[in-house]
This record gives structure tokens, sequence and C-alpha cells, in this order.
């Protein structure tokens, strides 16, 4: 599904240029379930941006579903994320001014989709994951895992076949963090390709496949 | 994403951020007031003008002495000063077929006088005429007598303020009243008129021309209101009063014709302009609300840098974001500009109310060209934020909290 090949990246940051990732070879096929791990600052966290078309890699070239995407200017990138990826992140990213459903219909809203089907798609992602009654809330009448639950229904109310988590779990307690690694991995296990950006080695053991990412280099971690 | 969801998600946004919203609303608001209210007001002093002018009557034509422009020469000898206009020019215009009326005109200052009382008023010598000329009506008694006008009687018309300052509220006509040192009797008062534009009916004497003459000691006319047949008849009316005045003055034009229809058209001109330079300073207000809702939508584009790198991860082109951008000013400039239209016409019928004399409704074009304007303003202020929007590094975008 992924296949990335000599992907390097790097920042200006004043005179000096940081290589946040250099010579980066990944495939990644369909349906699995990667953590992808790392001290902070090593380019875990560009290297997802990279998988989910937010970054663009300075040199190298990245097939998703067999298309090179490298070459696509930024509205065929965002159509790409709109279709085929899901993000969840460390903050959430939740309007503030809109509801829990408004929030999670966001993505319908961008694509177009008319308002009924809209309607019944939220409902449908909010009782899946437990949010129905909380539909009319504001972020900020919502607990941290809620909050999350609700970016998850989010992240999948377009049905991606990808999705990316960075630090899911980084800004929950034990509990929440556990109940929302518990929802992304039952996703993946209905057949979702997942990748868990993450720097806790406990989460990262969950996953069936292990890569670090040190000074912007990757390698696989064996076991 | 539809016009209407786009829509909706830029209300949310507006609503979401009220502080904002109001103060852009309010600038956006003045811009469009002052613009409708700068040109009521020019239209208000066009209108109050011309119907100043009209109210004379524009089959009007002003006869003075002298000619208006100056003739280089040698220095006069003898006889080359204008000759004066007299009471018989004046009748001899009324023989020529164009002309229907004819009212001259002395004027002059003396003290007035009834027992225990003084004050100092303009006395305007005419005849009969000037009334229908001047269309000027008398609420008590009557008008100047017809007749002879070379007769001297001593009657007089007084106006409001002249007939409450000098017989204090009693009846004045049927009473007399000294001008000067001649006494004369009061055979009626002026119907208020605010509205005749070089002459203050409320503190005006009118007598008979001959004995306004006899007053001053003087035979010369200040000017000779002339009135044609109708506005077809100007033209003809004006090359007649020169014919007439040429014959009886030894072959010299030596008067001067102004038709109110020029003086009109100066007028509806030069006031015309005036209210597109106060409508353009209403424009450079809408610009300035223009150019502060160019800084907060700024301000509103790095406050929400977040929300935008989220919408960009989302799946939002940057068209979208644009669209998402410029559909927000385009609300506030719209919403602003309405709302400054409503105030607008509050404050104009409000200053109707105490202002009767001047109507200040705006002209029909303002308020259509100052929504444009503010829409155009807002789009085009909003152009730059929404830019900059547009092209904001999703990655950088989303690491602002």
């Amino acid at each position: 599904m992924i296949e990335l090949a000599g992907i390097d990246r790097e920042f200006e940051v004043g005179e000096q240029t940081v290589h946040a990732l250099q010579g980066v070879d990944l495939e990644v096929a369909a349906g699995e379930y990667l953590s992808i791990m790392g001290p902070s600052g090593s380019g875990k966290s560009t290297l997802l941006n990279v998988i989910g078309l937010l970054d663009r890699p300075s040199r190298g070239h990245y097939l998703l579903d067999d298309v090179d995407v490298t070459a696509l200017d930024s509205a065929g990138r965002a159509e790409v994320r709109r279709d085929k990826v899901g993000f969840v992140f460390q903050f959430f990213h939740l309007v503030p001014r809109l509801t829990a459903a408004d929030n999670v219909a966001l993505p319908l809203v961008l694509a177009g989709i008319a308002p009924a089907e809209r309607r019944e798609r939220v409902a449908v992602a909010l009782e899946s994951l437990g949010l129905a009654e909380r539909a009319d809330h504001r972020p900020d009448q919502l607990s941290g895992g809620q909050r999350q639950r609700v970016a998850i229904a989010r992240a999948t109310i377009m049905g991606p076949r990808l999705l990316l988590a960075d630090e899911p779990t980084g800004n929950l307690d034990r509990h929440s963090g556990a109940e929302v690694l518990d929802l992304i991995e039952a996703l993946h296990a209905d057949g979702l390709t997942l990748l868990v950006v993450t720097h806790d080695p406990e989460i990262g053991r969950r996953a069936s496949r292990r890569i670090r990412v040190v000074d912007g280099w990757v390698e696989e971690h064996a076991g | 994403m539809t016009a209407t969801d786009r829509f909706r998600f830029a209300w949310d946004a507006l609503r979401g951020f009220r502080m904002r919203t109001a103060l852009m609303l309010l600038a956006m608001a003045i811009g469009v007031a002052s613009v409708v209210l700068l040109t009521g007001l020019g239209e208000a002093a066009r209108r109050y003008v011309i119907g100043e002018f009209s109210s004379l009557g524009t089959d009007l034509l002003v006869v003075l002495p002298g000619r208006s422009e100056t003739v280089g020469g040698p220095p006069p000898l003898l006889g080359i000063t204008p000759r004066d206009l007299t009471l018989d020019d004046a009748l001899a215009l009324l023989r020529d077929p164009a002309v229907a009326r004819v009212a001259p005109i002395v004027i002059g200052s003396v003290p007035v006088t009834t027992p225990g009382r003084e004050r100092e008023s303009m006395v305007v010598g005419t005849t009969a005429d000037f009334a229908p000329i001047r269309r000027i009506e008398v609420v008590r008694g009557q008008f100047l007598p017809v007749g002879d006008p070379r007769r001297a009687r001593p009657v007089c018309v007084i106006g409001q303020t002249i007939e409450r300052e000098l017989f204090g509220g009693a009846q004045a006509v049927g009473d007399t009243l000294r001008l000067g040192d001649r006494r004369c009797r009061v055979v009626g008062v002026l119907a208020s008129s605010g509205r005749s534009l070089d002459l203050q009916l409320d503190e005006l004497i009118l007598v008979p021309v001959a004995t306004a003459q006899a007053l001053f000691d003087a035979p010369s006319l200040f000017r000779i209101l002339v009135q044609a047949r109708d506005r077809t008849a100007l033209e003809r009316a004006r090359d007649a009063i020169l014919a007439t005045v040429r014959a009886r003055h030894d072959g010299k034009d030596d008067v001067t014709v102004i038709t109110q229809d020029a003086m009109l058209a100066t007028f509806d001109r030069i006031l015309g302009t005036l209210t597109l330079a106060v409508g353009g300073i209403g424009a450079i207000s809408l610009a300035v609300a223009g150019i502060l809702i160019m800084n907060v939508m700024l301000v509103a584009v790095s406050q929400r840098t977040a929300e935008i790198g989220l919408l960009k991860a989302l799946g939002a082109p940057p068209s979208q974001i644009l669209g998402l951008f410029l559909a927000e000013s385009g609300l506030l400039a719209l919403g602003g500009a309405l709302l400054g239209l409503g105030v607008g016409l509050v404050v104009a019928t409000l200053l109707g109310q105490f202002y009767p004399a001047l109507d200040f409704a705006a002209p029909a074009w303002a308020p259509p060209a100052a929504l444009l304007l503010a829409l155009g303003m807002g789009l085009l202020f909003g152009a730059l934020p929404a830019r900059h929007a547009a092209h904001l590094d999703p990655v950088a975008a989303l690491a602002r909290r």
C-alpha cells in the first residue's frame, strides 16, 4: 500500500540544514499495524507527515496504492488526504465552536456530501464510538478520552484505508489512553492500515510491526 | 463543499468570535452610514438651493443696471457711466408680448417706528405684480394695491416679525407706522415663508415703488424682475428686454439680464459635484473599514492557524480555505453594510425631524453603491488574509495550538 523509496526531508533552520529524514525506504502492506518509535526530534513525526501527505519529501518517491503522490500539487494532495487518510492527533484538534457531531461531520462537509447523508453517517459513527449522547456537546464539555474518540470518529468518517495516529494517547490519562488504543486497534481489526507514532515502548510493543527512527534513519525492529 | 455549507461554516466562525465580529460590523456600518448620510446631506443642500430658486420661478428674468463685462478703452469723458434703470424703463418692458409681468424693485433700509417702538428694517418698493412673480401671499389684509405705479400711496405690507415687534401682537392691518419721516398705513401682513432666497420675508416691509423712490429720494431702480409668458418665451423675453432698453438708452446695451434657468443649472451642477465629493469622503471611511477588516482577518488567520491546519489535514484544498475566509469577510462586509444602511436611514429621518426644511434622503444611487462598495472592500481586503490562510503549511499550522 505504502512504498517509500529514498525519501529525504531537509529543513533550513537558520543557516543550518537539518536532515529530518535520510534515505528512508519503507514498504507497508494494506492491513498492517505499525508502530513508529524513537526519541523526540528523531523525525518520526516527519515520517508520519510525509506518509499522510501533509509534508513533501525533499527527495525520493512515495507510491500510495501504486500512484506516485510526490508529484501532486497541494490541491491534489488534499484530495488524497480527504479520501484515503485519517489523522488522529495528540492534541485532538477539534474545532472548539462546533459540537461533537459538527466536528465529526467536518470532512463530509468539506467533501460536499449532502446534509441528510451527513447526519446519518455521523449518527452511526457517534453511536459506534459510544458518543451518541454527546453529539450536541462542544469539545470543552467533553473529557479528554471523549474528545479523542470524537477525533477518531472524524478521522474515519470518510472511510479511509489508512489511519495515522501521532501520539494518540500522549495527552490522556492511562485509563482513557487504553480505551482509545483499544478503539484504534479495533478499527485495525476491521481492516484499516494503522500507523502509530509513540515514544511509549509499552504502546509500541502492541503493534505487529515496529520501526525505530533515529536521526532521520529508519530501522526495522526485529521481534 | 457546497455554498450553503461554506456560509454556515463562516457564520459559525463569526459567531465564535463575537467581539471581533462586533467591532468589524461597527467599522463597516460607520463607513456605509457615513456614505448614506453625507450623500444625503449633499442632496439635501442641492434640493434646498434648487427649491429656493424654483420658488422664485423658473420663468423669471432679472434685469440689473450696468453691463456685466468690463470694456477697455480711453477713460470716460462724459455719459459713459451706465444709465440708471427707471420706472419708465420697467413699464416699457410690459409692451412686449413675451413679457407677462414686471416688478420694479427699489430697496433700502430705514428706521421704522410705531408709538413707543422702533427698529431698522429693509424696505422694498415694488408693485402689485411682485406677489405673483415671487409667489408670496398675505395672511391678513391685502397686498399692495393695483394701480398706477407712479403714484406714491402711503400704504405698506409688512412681514410677521415686523408685525410682532412693532405692534406687539395687536392688530396691525389698518394701523399706521412711520417709515423714516413718512407715515403709512399697514394694508396687509405677509405669509411666513422661510423659503425665499435673497429676502427674509418676515423682516421685510413692502411699499409701492413710487413711495420708496420718494422715501430714499432716488429715481433709479435696484433691479427689475420680469416674468416671461412661459418658460419657452424666456429667450424672446430676454431679447425684447435688451432691445427695449437699448432703444430707450440711446442705443447702449447698459443692462444685464440673468435668467433663473442659467443660475439654476449652474447651482445644480456645483451641488451635484459637491454631493459626489462628500460621498467620496464617505467612501474613504469605507476603505478604512476595509483595511480594518484586513487587519482583523489577518489576526483571525493567525489565531486559527491550528484550525486551518486541521482543515487541510482533513482534505480541504487551498481554494476551499480561500473560499471560507472570503465568505467570512464577505458576510462581515454585508452585515456591516446592512447595519450601516439602517443606521444611516434612521439618523437621516431623525435629522429630518429636527430640520424639516431639509430633506436628508440620500440619492437613490447611494445605498446600493455603498452596499456594493462595502462588499467590494470586504472581499478585496479579505483576499490577502484568505490567501495567507490558504497557503499555510499544514504541518507548521497543526503544530500551533
